[in-house]
């Protein structure tokens, strides 16, 4: 038996000849160039452009149809002095913040729940994300017709457990009409959170909480000093998926109120769909959008510097 | 082999192209558009879902086979929901790509009138032959003296109610000012019978009640020049008093959540006497006569009437809605487009649609005042003179583009909204002006 050392310089007698682009890509700076060119063309197509088209839009008078022409900050200081805008700002952030605090209460109950063992949790799990699941429109056009002036069940179920007498304007008053469409968001959301927190919930150790319930802790002490910590990280990524999510919410109050009544339910993407699309004032529209983007850009950093805090503890 | 390289490859095909047609490649890209091989001219047709669901059908299955037919092209027709005909267009618009013919409603094209085709040769010949459009075609479908849309149809509300419901508390014959009305909505209600309304977002009925509510006291957007915002009035003031009035003491508090349909399923389920509406709540009790009953179990299409809304101080009005069909200007098929529009909305071909309406919409031209559609029933013949006596939005200006922004934001609807909701009157209106400034300024 013959044996042919690979490190001898005649195995490579017989390979071709390398091309140039081989030859570039043995250099892993440019390997690593290529490799994230796809990603980045992705992203500059779908996040890039837009974003830029759009800070474009915001300087400029453009309607439907017509380019328009440079303005500078005029139409931010027109958003600027608009009421509806202000409602708009107030609700969005009342909507997000309402919203996120019972998302995350009632998806951590949930998730502690889904967490025991007990008989149908494969299909419970499985059922739980319903809501999430069906589209929102869909979902929400069935709360439409739940809290309906007329035909409400809510009302009618209410009225007949002797519980009101008069029916509940849920929509058409508009302190209600906002708590309505918080309570449609926190039913579509709570399953999100609640999947999320349990995959979160599963990667802790039995052990830890075994050890800490020999040293004498009860639940509350477990939950509180084992389950939380080890759960946070995941938690305020959660969070923040649904922050930014939530503060760009349309299709939910579009289909229940259409930011109705008098602008009582009136979101930062509602408001600008009516602008920018209904109206045809495009860079009107761009320019209510872009106000979202630094309060996001602030929640993101502050959210992200501590989950490296958290991380690093 | 011989191996071909890409360069050689580039080359050969360069040459075919150039072999085969005349300009070649160059010819094409210095054209703009793709080249036509043969085919058959197709335009793309987009209009509402119409609330006469007889009238789309009567479209798909005989007036555009027959259109095919007639003019050698074919016709792709798509129904979509009112209220995202605007996404669409605007979509369209940027993208320079979409329908070639867009139905548009209220003053929406002159939001877009320089990016629909001028269309003014079929429409002059149209209302020659037709008797003439009425003056609110004209003015919200010309733009500095060019037609920017085909008109097609009128649509627009007026009272449906329950006549033993209004025999009842007395009205006979239908209230005629709006202190009657708030003396019959206040004996209504209190039987639990109320008037409904609504004073949501929504594009239809919202703006079809509250802009001519307010004409009739006198109210007004703008003066005539169309700049200078004259809301902020003695009469203004008082129709929002009165509307409170109005709505505390008659109307159903539900309204102010309602859609378009809301109000259709509250007339019909009998839990509301009278509503500002279309015709398609009648149409839709005349359907299913044995579905919609009254109280007695006797066919509610036989207790429901139409009226006009009330009559204040300064008259009384309505607001039609103009059906318009846009050739839009980055289509291709301009030419196919509006022979097309020329043919549907000649007169034998446009009956056929019309008739199927039973009288939900006016023609745009005078002559369709003359159609036998009219005598078939009696309870629909008020809806032939909506057009002669509507206004348009942005009044006693013109249909402005300015005009149709403060409409899409629900200003004056929600002028009278804040007061039912609790601000004062005088600073209800003081709003609604100051918010019509910024758009006028």
């Amino acid at each position: 038996m013959t044996f042919t050392s690979v490190a001898t310089p005649s195995a490579y007698a017989g390979t071709p000849k390398r091309g140039p682009v081989t030859r570039l890509l043995e250099d892993e700076r440019w390997l690593a160039v290529f490799l994230l060119l796809p990603t980045l063309v992705l992203l500059g197509l779908f996040i890039a452009y837009p974003f830029v088209k759009g800070v474009e839009l915001s300087v400029t008078d453009a309607r439907v149809g017509v380019p328009g022409h440079f303005v500078g900050l005029q139409n931010f200081q027109q958003v600027w002095n608009d009421d509806i805008f202000h409602v708009a700002v107030w609700n969005t952030c009342v909507y997000t913040a309402v919203t996120t605090v019972f998302k995350l209460a009632l998806g951590l109950w949930l998730a502690l729940l889904l967490n025991n063992n007990f008989k149908g949790k494969a299909f419970t799990r499985a059922f739980i994300l319903l809501p999430f699941i069906i589209p929102t429109v869909l979902s929400t056009l069935a709360w439409k017709w739940m809290f309906d002036p007329t035909f409400s069940v809510i009302n009618w179920g209410l009225f007949r457990l002797g519980l009101i007498n008069s029916r509940i304007n849920w929509l058409g008053d508009p302190n209600l009409a906002l708590v309505s469409v918080i309570i449609v968001n926190v039913w579509r959301g709570v399953p999100f959170y609640a999947i999320s927190l349990l995959a979160g919930l599963q990667t802790i150790s039995p052990e830890l909480h075994e050890a800490a319930a020999i040293d004498g802790a009860r639940a509350w002490q477990r939950f509180w000093h084992v389950t939380w910590p080890l759960l946070l990280p995941v938690t305020l990524v959660i969070v923040l998926f649904s922050v930014i999510q939530t503060f760009a919410d349309f299709q939910l109050v579009y289909v229940l109120t259409g930011g109705g009544p008098a602008n009582a339910t009136q979101l930062f993407a509602t408001y600008a769909y009516q602008i920018g699309i209904g109206t045809g004032l495009l860079s009107q529209g761009a320019t209510i959008s872009l106000a979202v983007f630094p309060v996001l850009l602030l929640v993101v950093i502050v959210q992200l510097l501590y989950i490296r805090r958290v991380e690093t503890l | 082999m011989a191996r071909i390289d890409r360069r050689r490859l580039l080359k050969l095909s360069g040459a075919g192209v150039v072999a085969a047609g005349g300009g070649g490649l160059a010819g094409i890209l210095a054209s703009g558009r793709a080249p036509a091989f043969a085919q058959a001219t197709s335009i793309h047709w987009v209009r509402w879902s119409d609330f006469v669901p007889a009238s789309d059908k009567v479209l798909r299955e005989k007036i555009l086979p027959e259109g095919e037919k007639a003019l050698g092209m074919k016709i792709r027709f798509e129904t979509i929901n009112a209220n995202d005909i605007q996404a669409r267009v605007t979509s369209s618009i940027q993208s320079g790509n979409g329908p070639d013919i867009i139905m548009a409603l209220n003053n929406w094209p002159q939001l877009y009138a320089t990016s629909l085709a001028d269309v003014s040769d079929v429409t002059e010949e149209i209302g020659k032959a037709q008797g003439g459009y009425y003056d609110m075609c004209r003015s919200v479908g010309t733009y500095h003296g060019k037609w920017i849309g085909v008109p097609w149809a009128v649509g627009g509300g007026l009272v449906a109610y329950r006549k033993s419901w209004l025999a009842e508390v007395g009205y006979e014959k239908f209230p005629v000012t709006w202190d009657q009305w708030h003396d019959a909505g206040k004996k209504l209600k209190a039987k639990g019978r109320p008037i409904g309304q609504t004073l949501g977002h929504t594009f239809g009925d919202a703006p079809g009640f509250w802009y001519p509510y307010l004409w009739s006291w006198g109210g007004k957007e703008v003066e005539a020049d169309g700049k200078t915002v004259a809301l902020n009035t003695k009469e203004t003031v008082e129709s929002v008093k009165f509307a409170l009035a109005l709505w505390n003491d008659c109307c159903d508090s539900g309204g102010l959540a309602w859609d378009d349909s809301s109000n259709n399923r509250a007339f019909l389920s009998g839990t509301i006497s009278l509503t500002n509406n279309g015709a398609s709540i009648y149409l839709e009790a005349k359907k299913k006569p044995d579905s919609y009953l009254t109280e007695s179990g006797k066919p509610m299409k036989d207790d429901i009437l139409h009226a006009s809304l009330g009559t204040g101080a300064a008259g009384h009005f309505n607001l039609p809605g103009p059906f318009i069909h846009m050739v839009m200007g980055y289509s291709q098929n301009q030419k196919a487009a509006k022979d097309f529009l020329r043919w549907v909305n000649s007169k034998p071909v446009f009956e056929e649609w019309f008739t199927s309406q039973q009288g939900y919409t006016s023609g745009a031209t005078k002559v369709w005042e003359e159609d036998p559609v009219w005598d078939v029933d009696p309870v629909l013949r008020p809806f032939r003179d909506l057009p002669n006596s509507g206004r348009l939005m942005g009044f006693a200006g013109p249909p402005s583009q300015q005009a149709a922004e403060a409409q899409t934001k629900y200003i004056i609807v929600d002028m009278y909204a804040k007061a039912v909701q609790g601000m004062a009157p005088e600073d209800a209106v003081k709003w609604a002006h100051d918010e019509l400034a910024k758009i006028y300024g």
